[in-house]
């Protein structure tokens, strides 16, 4: 195919990279702008514009955001709510991706009767709108007394991010030959020796998708912190709601910004870092194959 | 199964009763709590969630029959119109722009591009984004005083315009340009992926027999993505159904009520309005959308797989 695309397009090649690269441009704008405006100080913000670097760079705006800006009633800035955030994601995706592996482990290697119905109701529930769970849950946290605590939304991810992660390792297993597993049923191996020894060594890039893949929704996750955390427990992006959509007097959009360069941070880094797994989770249910 | 299942047993000398019995349980005992939380948190919760629509409830949960009262009453509710024909204007030019542009973006990108990888990652990075900083990004950029159209009068274009974010007619197509910023990249990525997997063969010999490559790329190549196309008109879809951080990132569903959305409507309604009866069934409804959504392309995956 290489050879005919070349001679094929030869003379538009320039459009197409222009095109490309003009493209490229118009995904990163948002980003530069957030970047320079959160460097920027208020009176820099009202006389220069959009595209203007700061005329001085100023950190003020970062500072205020970790420390001081005003999230509803409490000024205390959005650091709190940043390590809310560390504390519910991380148990939860942990507690997500163990609970797929070993789902996905008995969904393609251990099959009993009914397994697949199983499996269905899994792959269905990875469509389900949360919008027809809410209402149950806040009523089951209350009774729970887990009602607007880390615990409670660490809970919530782990049963809903479960179907995604059982499905990511259901089908990276389903790949792996039974008969692997065969020769080692016969040589006495049970079930969790046949895990650790044989599949566990070869999981790590399934790992990677999940831990990534979990790590980034529920990071961004909006619609549960918002529902079920109130006050002290919120994490990062209902806290960054609060600050730019809330607060009264005067609009610093240069604490709006750095908020919002804080909150997308982690995320970020994970992406640069190990961005081919998290475009294989993305594409893993949609692509077969 | 059964037959190999027991081989060991015998190889290892008789053990318990117990032990053996356990073996056997051992998958359905580790699926178990999985079973559970999903049994109980989404069907449970489902077949819950479509009690409540049924009754009359508002700011705490009553169990009384009142039929399809709560229904009605939505249908006749002028917010929920607006909801409703907003996800309809929102989710088609969401749809459509993300796959005209993904598409041409992987067309384009599939042509042996130096640093592929490199623009492949700026047009993804969105996606790793919180929505809530999406929106954020987008509300200050489209401010309509010292936004964009600040920009445009510095640059020197002193009659330009743009103050669609505060405009109840207009608000709702820069929540569409947010989300399409967002979610492009990765349309592009699905795209990128089935041109991978076309036989190259194909295309030569269409070369051979002089047709042009645009011509190959509309009338062989893109009717033979059709399912990649499927899937991501499925996933795009079911992002926008699900829609709400934006909206409450960038408008929280003003001005007025002009760019709600069906899941904003149940927020609002469930959850700081106290008209629990109307906001279950707007959810209800919303599921029902995604059920006839999933359920013909789940039915095709499934049988599809079968054939295999």
């Amino acid at each position: 195919m290489t050879d005919v695309v070349r001679t094929g397009f030869r003379p538009s090649r320039v459009a197409i990279y222009g095109l490309l690269l003009l493209a490229a441009l118009v995904y990163l704008i948002p980003l530069f702008i957030m970047l320079v405006t959160s460097f920027k100080t208020p009176m820099d913000i009202r006389t220069g514009n959009l595209m203007a670097l700061p005329t001085d760079w100023t950190t003020i705006g970062w500072t205020k955001a970790w420390s001081e800006a005003c999230t509803g009633v409490q000024c205390e800035g959005i650091s709190g709510y940043f390590w809310n955030s560390f504390k519910m994601t991380v148990p939860a995706v942990l507690i997500s991706t163990l609970l797929g592996a070993f789902n996905g482990y008995v969904l393609s290697k251990w099959k009993f009767k009914g397994s697949d119905l199983f499996f269905g109701m899994l792959l269905f529930g990875c469509f389900v709108p949360f919008q027809v769970v809410l209402l149950p849950m806040a009523a089951t946290l209350g009774k729970l007394g887990l009602a607007n605590t880390t615990s409670g939304l660490v809970l919530v991810h782990v049963i809903y991010g479960v179907a995604f992660t059982t499905l990511f390792f259901r089908n990276y297993y389903v790949a792996i030959p039974d008969a692997l597993i065969k020769a080692a049923r016969l040589d006495g191996a049970g079930f969790f020796t046949i895990f650790f020894r044989i599949l566990l060594p070869m999981s790590t890039p399934i790992f990677m998708v999940s831990l990534i893949w979990q790590f980034t929704q529920i990071w961004n996750d909006f619609l549960f912190g918002v529902v079920f955390a109130s006050g002290d427990s919120q994490p990062i992006t209902v806290a960054l709601n609060n600050l730019v959509n809330t607060s009264t007097g005067v609009k610093e959009y240069n604490v709006d910004m750095a908020a919002a360069m804080i909150a997308a941070l982690p995320t970020l880094v994970v992406y640069i870092v190990a961005g081919k797994y998290f475009i294989r989770g993305l594409t893993a249910g949609s692509v077969k194959g | 199964m059964e037959h190999t299942q027991r081989q060991p047993a015998r190889v290892a000398r008789a053990p318990s009763r117990f032990l053996d019995a356990l073996q056997r349980w051992l998958p359905k005992l580790v699926v178990a709590p999985t079973f559970v939380l999903i049994g109980v948190g989404i069907y449970g919760y489902m077949l819950w969630t479509g009690v409540l629509s049924f009754t009359s409830s508002s700011f705490l949960p009553v169990y009384d029959f009142v039929g399809f009262d709560q229904y009605a009453k939505l249908m006749a509710n002028d917010r929920w119109l607006t909801a409703s024909i907003n996800l309809g204007i929102f989710g088609g030019l969401f749809i459509l722009s993300c796959l005209v542009i993904g598409v041409i973006l992987a067309i384009f990108l599939d042509q042996r591009i130096r640093q592929e990888g490199a623009i492949r990652t700026i047009y993804l990075y969105p996606m790793a984004l919180s929505m809530i900083v999406t929106g954020t990004v987008w509300k200050w950029i489209l401010n309509p005083s010292l936004g964009l159209e600040k920009l445009m009068h510095d640059w020197g274009w002193t009659s330009f315009s743009f103050d669609w974010l505060v405009s109840s007619d207009m608000a709702i197509y820069t929540i569409v340009m947010a989300a399409v910023w967002q979610a492009s990249g990765f349309v592009m990525a699905l795209f990128l992926a089935g041109l991978r997997g076309v036989d190259s063969s194909i295309i030569r010999a269409a070369r051979v027999d002089g047709a042009s490559l645009p011509l190959i790329y509309w009338k062989i190549i893109l009717p033979s993505l059709r399912p990649v196309f499927f899937s991501a008109v499925m996933v795009l879809a079911h992002i926008a159904i699900k829609s709400f951080d934006l909206v409450m990132a960038m408008t929280a569903g003003g001005p007025g009520y002009s760019t709600d959305l069906p899941a904003v409507f149940m927020y609002a309604h469930t959850f700081t309005r106290g008209q629990m009866g109307l906001g279950s069934a707007s959810a209800m409804l919303m599921l029902g959308a995604i059920l006839a959504l999933i359920v013909p392309y789940l039915y095709s995956e499934l049988r599809e797989k079968r054939h295999d």
